[in-house]
């Protein structure tokens, strides 16, 4: 009993851990539009034809992000 | 959490059966999930065959509807892959309209959010990966291989460099199921929450003057939900564009 209550506790305390991930890739996220933003303020007109790259730019930072909240998940509902 | 009123924010995504089907023992039932797939597909037809049936010169709400989601996607698709690309936009309009409605659909109060499953989301990652591989062979033969072996580069470095380009390849389709799918379980479940709060409050004497509280973040959240099914819905398709681009154009 003494092994499956710590092993209870080592699961959730993982996931907590994992989400961790999760704001690091927020300030991944929010690097990518805040660069986007102050260069699209120096330069206007050429902010236009780099919208799309600073999506895929943010969508490759929080795809990771995503990762720890997957790890997380599997944690929580996976792991027996 | 009590465990007489535990929060289930889970119950939102089970699978249940509205007909039961099986053909050679697989287990084709209609589910919720086939009548919300359906559903997405019926609205996206209907926007497109009655949106373009009229082709007025002055376009009426429903054609500038479907007018705008073709340009819109077309626009995404040349300004990645270049004129050539439109081979591909059947493929990359149709997978826009469906997640789009799929994520939109799955915002309505009691309905099932299809994109929130990850076997569906896996299925469109597996289609367009398979994709790109497919039409890069048949484009490029073996120079399709030129993806993994950035030209110029040292033989010391070369072992390393198309290990990580092949491992970055093989994620690729992992990462775009994961993407989408993160987003809208992440979502809904956190409106799910706010939304149980709200409620638990309530029933807490006292400290129902707090209440108010979560019900607004559960509205803001409602909003951002919309942003959110919006964008992953571009994100998924520009993701899409920028694989399609390997296999018109590898090699660096």
């Amino acid at each position: 009993m003494e092994l499956a209550a710590a092993a209870a506790l080592a699961k959730y305390l993982g996931a907590g851990l994992a989400c961790l991930g999760m704001g690091l890739a927020a300030m991944g996220v929010g690097n990518i539009f805040g660069n986007f933003l102050s260069g699209a303020l120096r330069n206007p007109s050429a902010a236009d034809g780099q919208f799309g790259r600073a999506f895929i730019g943010a969508a490759l930072a929080e795809g990771l992000g995503i990762f720890a909240f997957v790890v997380a998940l599997i944690l929580l509902f996976v792991v027996k | 959490m009590a465990a007489g009123n535990a929060i289930d924010p889970m119950h939102q995504f089970e699978i249940s059966k509205i007909a039961e089907f099986k053909l050679f023992g697989f287990d084709l039932s209609f589910t919720n999930s086939s009548l919300w797939m359906v559903i997405a597909v019926s609205v996206v037809s209907f926007i497109t065959i009655f949106g373009t049936s009229s082709r007025a010169m002055v376009p009426g709400r429903l054609q500038s509807l479907a007018e705008m989601s073709y340009e819109f996607v077309a626009n995404i698709l040349t300004g990645v892959t270049g004129k050539e690309g439109m081979r591909f936009f059947p493929l990359v309009f149709s997978l826009f309209m469906f997640v789009l409605a799929a994520n939109m659909l799955g915002l309505l109060p009691g309905s099932f959010t299809v994109t929130s499953h990850i076997i569906v989301t896996a299925a469109f990652a597996v289609l367009v990966i398979l994709t790109v591989i497919v039409a890069g062979v048949i484009n490029h033969g073996t120079h399709f291989l030129h993806l993994f072996v950035p030209s110029g580069l040292p033989a010391l470095l070369l072992p390393f460099i198309v290990m990580i380009e092949v491992i970055s390849f093989i994620s690729r389709p992992i990462s775009l199921a994961l993407r989408l799918f993160g987003n809208m379980l992440a979502g809904h479940v956190a409106l799910k929450l706010f939304g149980a709060f709200t409620v638990g409050l309530l029933g807490a004497g006292a400290a129902s003057v707090f209440a108010p509280f979560p019900l607004i973040t559960a509205v803001a959240l409602t909003a951002l939900e919309f942003l959110v099914a919006f964008l992953q819905a571009y994100v998924f398709t520009i993701l899409t564009c920028v694989y399609l681009n390997d296999a018109l154009h590898p090699g660096h």
